[in-house]
């Protein structure tokens, strides 16, 4: 599935974070997004996913495409794993439960209720939401924290796997996934050094 | 040349900075002179004697009231549909304006309802539904206060402004059904016939023209420092990025 | 949405203080009023409508804060966001869920507090029925102001603020509905304009608490 960012400039509370963000995500590609912190990561993601309207620019995909998983992990503690699962699947009208239970090794925590997860446990059920969703892109935020080495692993098979299935993802982070079809977007020559044309408040105050 | 010009915070400033002197200056005439010819030029009432004249501050201020909410909504909604920035902050600063005139309303009214009802205090309709738009005065601007980011902040008051217009029009005919009430009808009303007299009246009509100046001048300077809170926080943030 | 809804009871439930924290409040207010005005049955009987509707409305009030907030700590509402439930079925099963778990109880146990309280005979029926029909309104109504208030830190008393003064048409038509029944009197005028309310409420405010999610959310 095709995505195209034109131009884009996202904003964080009321503030440009970044401008002129162009690229294209084609089918069975994965784009890792660099940039140190605070510079626009979230935000743009946050954007892509359309949770945040844009500044300015296009975002053009198709609707109902793109699965987020932010820093949260959007477990429910009382649930046990597989109703947490059974949830998302249920919302996102997907399914391969199965799937996602035996890519990220939870079948032996599927009665455990949620809040008795290791936080890399959390971060594992988070990721295995992902595939229940049956989205084409994956928007992810810093998928890797707490999770170790052969986790890592884990989720780059996943990824691997999702993207030869014709899926796309575009990921924040700073671990090399080993990934590759991975095209790396340094999004520094973006970060907005200025306010927007379009802000009201700013023509009169440098005049 | 259109009426949206005046939504850029550069053309507001200007304009609104030619008007105020103008209209703050009318405000002070007018009010001085109605209030001195009603308080001392006018005969007392047959029936309520001097408290009457409690008149010239009690109905303008009421009528202020309910105008500053009314226009709180039309502001909110030009910002809902054209996201004019002026016309947000110019809702957020009649909010006070407004609330203040409601205080009046309700103080004047206690005070004259002691003589009049001998009570201070009645939960007659008229006066539960001024307490209620208090109320919905101060929700409103600690919603204001509470959001950091304007933008959000401008938008979630909008959207409480709207949908609480509406339950007060609701809360209002509740509570005539709820209780019948002890204030005397409308003083001013578009289709009765003119229930008060031209020597009340004239005064009276200055004295209104005096609050609406006042209101619009108010409000004028307070969305001028709205503005500048807003320009003083993009100068900051381009301090920042730079 | 059914997912949605069965999650929301579930959680009620599991977490507790669902279904009984609302009802264990409800109970404790309408047993401080003789304390508070006396054990004059007469006064007590007179007061009892209003004391029960006001009571439940306080009731209501009280698990509001946790509409949205709870899946706005965790992320969830992110994702809900993002999903292909429309934001405005969301705030329609939140408030629905919020109404099983708080109001529903409420006109149940309403009636055994009316004895606390000399409720006369006849208001009874009037209290269950206006109840019944006037709490879905306090959770479309309390929905709409969790939305507003989802991202603030410090929300739940601001909470309070916005949605009192939104709570005064169903309270007035509410209670009405009972002083009338337990005088003996015909109450279906008002019973009528609460039920209106409730409906308008239920239709609109879904709306408005959506529009009030997307801007929290950005």
């Amino acid at each position: 599935m095709h995505m195209t960012v034109t131009d884009l400039a996202c904003a964080r509370g009321s503030l440009q974070v970044l401008a002129g963000v162009s690229f294209p995500l084609s089918p069975g590609q994965a784009l890792i997004l660099r940039g140190p912190n605070g510079s626009g990561k979230t935000t743009l993601l946050r954007t892509l996913a359309g949770l945040t309207p844009p500044l300015s620019g296009k975002i053009v995909a198709e609707p109902d495409a793109i699965a987020y998983a932010g820093h949260a992990d959007g477990l429910k503690a009382q649930l046990s794993v597989a109703e947490n699962l059974r949830f998302w699947a249920g919302i996102f009208g997907g399914s391969g439960i199965d799937d996602a239970v035996s890519a990220f090794d939870l079948a032996e925590l599927l009665d455990r209720p949620a809040g008795e997860l290791s936080a890399g446990q959390k971060r594992r059920l988070s990721l295995a939401r992902l595939l229940v969703t049956g989205r084409a892109i994956w928007c992810l935020d810093e998928p890797t924290v707490s999770l170790d080495a052969s986790n890592v692993a884990r989720f780059a098979a996943a990824v691997g796997a999702h993207l030869a299935g014709g899926g796309s993802a575009i990921i924040a982070t700073h671990i090399d996934l080993g990934l590759p079809q991975a095209d790396i977007l340094d999004i520094s020559p973006f970060v907005a050094k200025s306010l927007p044309v379009s802000d009201p408040f700013s023509d009169e105050a440098f005049a | 040349m259109s009426f949206w010009e005046y939504a850029n915070p550069r053309k507001f400033m200007a304009t609104s900075a030619m008007l105020l002197p103008w209209v703050a200056t009318l405000a002070a005439l007018c009010l001085i002179t109605g209030l001195i010819w009603g308080f001392f030029f006018t005969p007392d009432d047959f029936r309520q004697g001097s408290t009457v004249k409690i008149i010239y501050l009690h109905v303008p201020a009421a009528l202020m009231a309910i105008n500053a909410w009314l226009m709180m909504l039309v502001t909110s909604l030009i910002w809902v549909i054209r996201r004019h920035h002026v016309s947000a902050l110019a809702a957020k600063a009649a909010a006070p304006v407004g609330m203040v005139f409601t205080l009046i309303a309700l103080f004047t009214g206690a005070v004259w309802g002691q003589p009049m009802w001998g009570t201070w205090w009645e939960w007659d309709p008229r006066l539960t539904s001024f307490l209620i738009l208090f109320l919905f005065y101060l929700g409103y601007m600690a919603l204001w206060e509470a959001i950091e980011n304007p933008d959000s902040a401008a938008d979630l008051t909008s959207v409480l402004c709207l949908v609480g217009s509406v339950f007060a029009i609701i809360s209002r005919y509740a509570l005539v059904f709820w209780n019948q009430g002890l204030h005397q009808g409308a003083t001013l009303s578009l289709d009765a016939e003119q229930n008060i007299s031209d020597v009340f009246w004239y005064p009276l009509l200055v004295c209104i023209a005096g609050f609406v100046l006042l209101f619009v001048a108010l409000v004028l300077y307070r969305t001028q420092t709205e503005i500048r809170v807003r320009r003083l926080k993009a100068l900051i943030a381009q301090e920042r990025m730079a | 949405m059914i997912g949605l809804f069965k999650r929301d009871l579930a959680l009620a439930v599991r977490a507790g203080g669902g279904f009984g924290l609302g009802l264990a409040f409800f109970l404790i207010v309408t047993v401080l009023v003789p304390f508070g005005v006396g054990p004059n049955t007469g006064i007590l009987s007179t007061i009892a409508p209003g004391i029960l509707w006001l009571g439940a409305l306080l009731a209501c009030l009280l698990s509001l804060d946790r509409v949205f907030q709870l899946d706005w700590e965790d992320g969830s509402l992110d994702l809900l966001a993002t999903s292909p439930l429309p934001l405005e079925n969301v705030a329609a099963i939140k408030a629905l869920a919020h109404w099983v778990t708080t109001g529903l109880p409420l006109v149940v146990a309403a009636p055994i507090l009316g004895v606390l309280l000399n409720l006369p005979g006849p208001g009874y029926g009037w209290l269950m029925a206006s109840l019944a029909l006037g709490t879905p309104a306090l959770s479309a109504i309390g929905t709409f102001g969790a939305a507003l208030t989802v991202g603030l830190k410090r929300g739940g008393l601001l909470l309070s603020l916005l949605v009192l003064p939104l709570y005064v048409p169903t309270l007035i038509f509410g209670a009405l509905v009972v002083t009338r029944g337990a005088a003996g009197l015909d109450a279906t005028t008002p019973l009528a304009l609460l039920a209106g309310i409730t409906l308008a409420t239920i239709a609109t405010l879904p709306f408005a608490a959506a529009a009030a999610l997307r801007v929290n959310l950005r």
